[in-house]
């Protein structure tokens, strides 16, 4: 983490409207938590992009490895009975 | 997977048109690349605050007053998007000020010039914002994942400052016979210095071919060069000003505007240090980081203190 002098850094996300999932927007720098909102609001939502805020220390995110992910996110295509169409409605069912 | 083999997925990601991100393999030249251009940009909004910085105080009305805050302010938010996507390449915010302050590291050479008076802030946001719109548009679309969503944001907040300049710049040439002038003065000084914006020509600028073989750029410094010219120039007839070059001409054949040759001993001389102002403008940026060192200090103390205290209760 870069820290000499200009501060950890912080990832931060926005929810634009209540209701709706927080979306990654970038990056602050910040001493402390409530520095790194301050920051993040004043950088990311000058323009009412948002209702919500949060900010993550960068180095407590984990992620996933690129490079694995053919294996990591196979879209189990074998599986189907993770689809509705596999399941058999019996004659005259209705709302189902 | 050995780097032929690596190389050759990543192009074919690039030419399927899927965005590079930061964890993704990618060649040592594309990430230096990025790091070199990406850097220079985010310096570049944060030097070119100074220019117009110097108005604030001046501005001739309160509503000039507020506007140009409020664009200055978006330019700070501007270097802190890029800065923020530079960092996505593993190199800190330290290095990055580290490189501006000894040199290594270029901004835009355009402000190495000076803002004379009021009419510069005028042409400053219609020229050199406008120039800086149609580059950004285009990188819009760049390769790199968090470069492309930087620029998305900027663009929504590019607009309103060219659309300022341009407003301060028609008053102006509607003003009295004097204001006209200053406003025509201001055109006379900046407009070639915007078109040096976008670089050397194609045929003079080595690195463009892996920039676009890559998809970092996606058009030349010559094709954005010309669109910048045709959007301009029809601008300018509106507000009654007519654009320092007299060999600029309108090519039926061609559709665009032919244009006279840029004095490019000027631009390298610029480039090399030797602007105006270039000292100026990183011995007052050196100056303004040494002078909030405190600042850092006194927060860095602060959220040590918070730290400990939690720690206790
Ligand atoms: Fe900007
Ligand atoms: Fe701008």
């Amino acid at each position: 983490m870069s820290s000499d002098n200009q501060f950890p850094q912080w990832e931060v996300f926005i929810q634009s409207k209540t209701g709706l999932p927080f979306k990654h927007a970038g990056s602050v720098h910040a001493a402390d938590s409530e520095m790194a909102l301050q920051n993040a609001r004043d950088l990311y939502t000058r323009r009412m992009e948002g209702t919500s805020l949060w900010v993550v220390p960068t180095d407590s995110i984990v992620a996933s490895n690129p490079d694995d992910s053919g294996s990591f996110f196979d879209p189990s295509n074998d599986k189907i009975y993770r689809q509705p169409t596999h399941y058999v409605m019996p004659e005259g069912a209705k709302n189902i | 997977m050995d780097d032929d083999k690596r190389l050759e997925a990543f192009q074919a990601k690039i030419d399927r048109e899927e965005k590079i991100e930061p964890r993704d393999w990618m060649p040592e030249d594309y990430r230096k690349h990025l790091i070199r251009q990406i850097s220079q940009h985010a310096h570049s909004e944060v030097v070119g605050m100074q220019p117009e910085g110097n108005y604030i105080t001046r501005a001739p009305s309160l509503r000039a007053k507020v506007v140009l805050l409020a664009k200055i302010q978006d330019e700070a938010g501007h270097g802190l998007y890029l800065y923020s996507a530079a960092e996505t390449l593993g190199i800190t915010r330290d290095e990055l000020l580290e490189q501006l302050h000894g040199g290594k590291a270029k901004y835009s050479s355009i402000f190495n010039y000076p803002t004379l008076n009021w009419a510069d802030i005028g042409a400053v946001g219609w020229l050199v914002d406008g120039a800086a719109i149609v580059n950004q548009v285009s990188l819009q679309r760049t390769s790199y994942g968090p470069y492309s969503r930087g620029m998305v944001r900027i663009c929504k907040e590019e607009s309103f400052h060219q659309r300022q300049g341009y407003e301060i710049m028609a008053d102006m040439a509607k003003g009295t016979p004097e204001q006209k002038a200053m406003a025509q003065d201001a055109l006379n000084r900046l407009w070639w210095p915007s078109l040096m914006m976008f670089g050397p020509h194609d045929a003079d600028s080595p690195r463009s071919g892996n920039a676009l073989k890559w998809k970092i750029k996606r058009e030349t410094n010559d094709e954005l060069r010309q669109k910048f010219i045709d959007k301009t120039v029809q601008q300018a007839e509106v507000i009654g000003l007519t654009i320092p070059d007299p060999d600029l001409k309108w090519n039926e054949e061609t559709g665009h505007y032919d244009s006279g040759e840029i004095n490019w001993e000027e631009f390298y001389n610029v480039v090399k240090g030797n602007g105006p102002c270039n000292n100026q403008r990183l011995t007052h940026h050196k100056r303004a980081h040494d002078e909030g060192a405190w600042v850092r200090e006194a927060a860095n103390a602060y959220a040590k203190k918070q730290l400990e205290k939690s720690k206790v209760a």
